[in-house]
């Protein structure tokens, strides 16, 4: 149940994008179609719970035992970096694929700040190893389901006919913040 | 000063602004900006690591190959926040509260990798200082507007002053996160108009 509550929580009322502002850079600028938009996700879930598992992993392996939790944003970082690099070199071997679909998103991922805040935040919160995964996919199944719901809506936009003022980004701030608004409605889910 | 050294340290305050022209670290723009001094803190906590890390990189970009640069400035940059993460967390606790995740999340913001890349791997120290200058002041400025007009439409206040009568409505949404949004589309919009109009 505990487990159950972190998914709903994560997903829907703490959304990462739309209440906690981790990843806007991908959420804004590769939401034009759903296509791409899928694989952004599928390529955010996938690196987010991986480097999730090997933060975690490393942080009470190595920094808490020793004293090093300063360091952590460092080795964090650190890890995630090379973690994205060697998927992306297992991926292109084991599964061109897989690799063709999510190839290009990959190194884009680095320094999307929702990957460091998710394995940042599962410290701060003192999850267990599963608590934690549990976090880390139910953050990027959100940041999925509002990145495919946001392209949907700007593959509409696209055959609007928009005052000039609002053309390109703010029409898309507007979006998003009213898209915002409607998870709002989730808000007190859980409590 | 000369005209180049002039001309690096005005373009990100205005003509180049990071936030409001290249839209760039979005995240800490809408996930802080609050309040005006959360905004303000952001900003001036951004300013240090950009202006450390600039020229930290200027100084160091002979040593560096080439092809393992972009790693070698991701650890300049995480030490520096490392520094400003435990001084606000020793002297400024209140301010570090409230910032939370984002002050480590600096590392990832799109503007210091971006000006360690386009500026400071190709400059000398002193540009690379200005340059780093005008862009966190740039970046500083456009969030503690944007913290300042959520903060007087939110919570009827500025720098925690309180205008309103007790127990007057005031505009929450501002200070919830579509708010967010909603203002900085509305100061973007704004910009794109006085740009067009210069």
């Amino acid at each position: 149940m505990a487990y159950f509550m972190i998914f709903i929580t994560a997903i829907f009322v703490n959304n990462i994008i739309l209440s906690q502002f981790l990843g806007i850079c991908p959420f804004l600028g590769v939401s034009k179609k759903i296509s791409t938009a899928a694989g952004m996700g599928m390529a955010v879930m996938f690196v987010i719970t991986m480097s999730t598992i090997v933060t975690f992993l490393i942080y009470y392996t190595f920094l808490q035992p020793y004293q090093l939790t300063f360091m952590t944003t460092v080795t964090f970082i650190l890890v995630i970096a090379a973690l994205v690099q060697m998927v992306e070199i297992i991926l292109k071997k084991t599964s061109p694929a897989l690799y063709q679909a999510l190839g290009i998103f990959l190194p884009l991922i680095t320094t999307n700040c929702a990957v460091l805040g998710i394995a940042i935040l599962t410290i701060q919160k003192n999850y267990t190893l599963v608590a934690g995964v549990c976090y880390a996919l139910a953050s990027s199944i959100g940041f999925t389901l509002a990145i495919i719901l946001f392209a949907g809506m700007r593959e509409r936009l696209e055959f609007t006919k928009l005052p000039p003022a609002l053309k390109g980004t703010p029409i898309s701030l507007i979006t998003a913040g009213l898209l915002s608004m409607a998870f709002m409605g989730f808000a007190g889910v859980g409590n | 000063m000369d005209k180049t050294s002039l001309n690096n340290l005005t373009r990100g305050i205005l003509r180049e602004n990071p936030t409001l022209v290249m839209l760039l670290g979005m995240c800490p723009t809408l996930g802080v900006t609050t309040s005006a001094l959360n905004g303000l803190g952001m900003g001036l906590a951004t300013l240090f690591v950009l202006m450390m890390s600039n020229m930290a990189i200027s100084l160091v970009k002979n040593v560096i190959p080439s092809q393992v640069r972009i790693p070698c400035y991701i650890v300049i940059i995480a030490s520096f926040v490392t520094v400003v993460d435990l001084l606000m967390a020793a002297y400024l606790p209140a301010l570090h509260g409230a910032l939370g995740i984002y002050i480590p999340l600096i590392v990832v913001n799109c503007i210091i990798l971006g000006r360690a890349e386009a500026f400071a791997a190709k400059n000398n120290t002193w540009q690379s200082l200005l340059d780093a200058v005008g862009m966190g002041i740039g970046f500083t400025w456009a969030l503690a507007l944007l913290g300042s007009i959520r903060e007087v439409l939110g919570s009827g206040s500025l720098f925690g002053w309180n205008f309103l009568a007790e127990g007057a409505d005031t505009m929450l949404l501002f200070i919830m996160p579509p708010g967010a949004f909603l203002a900085l589309a509305g100061l973007i919009i704004t910009v794109n108009q006085l740009r067009k109009a210069k």
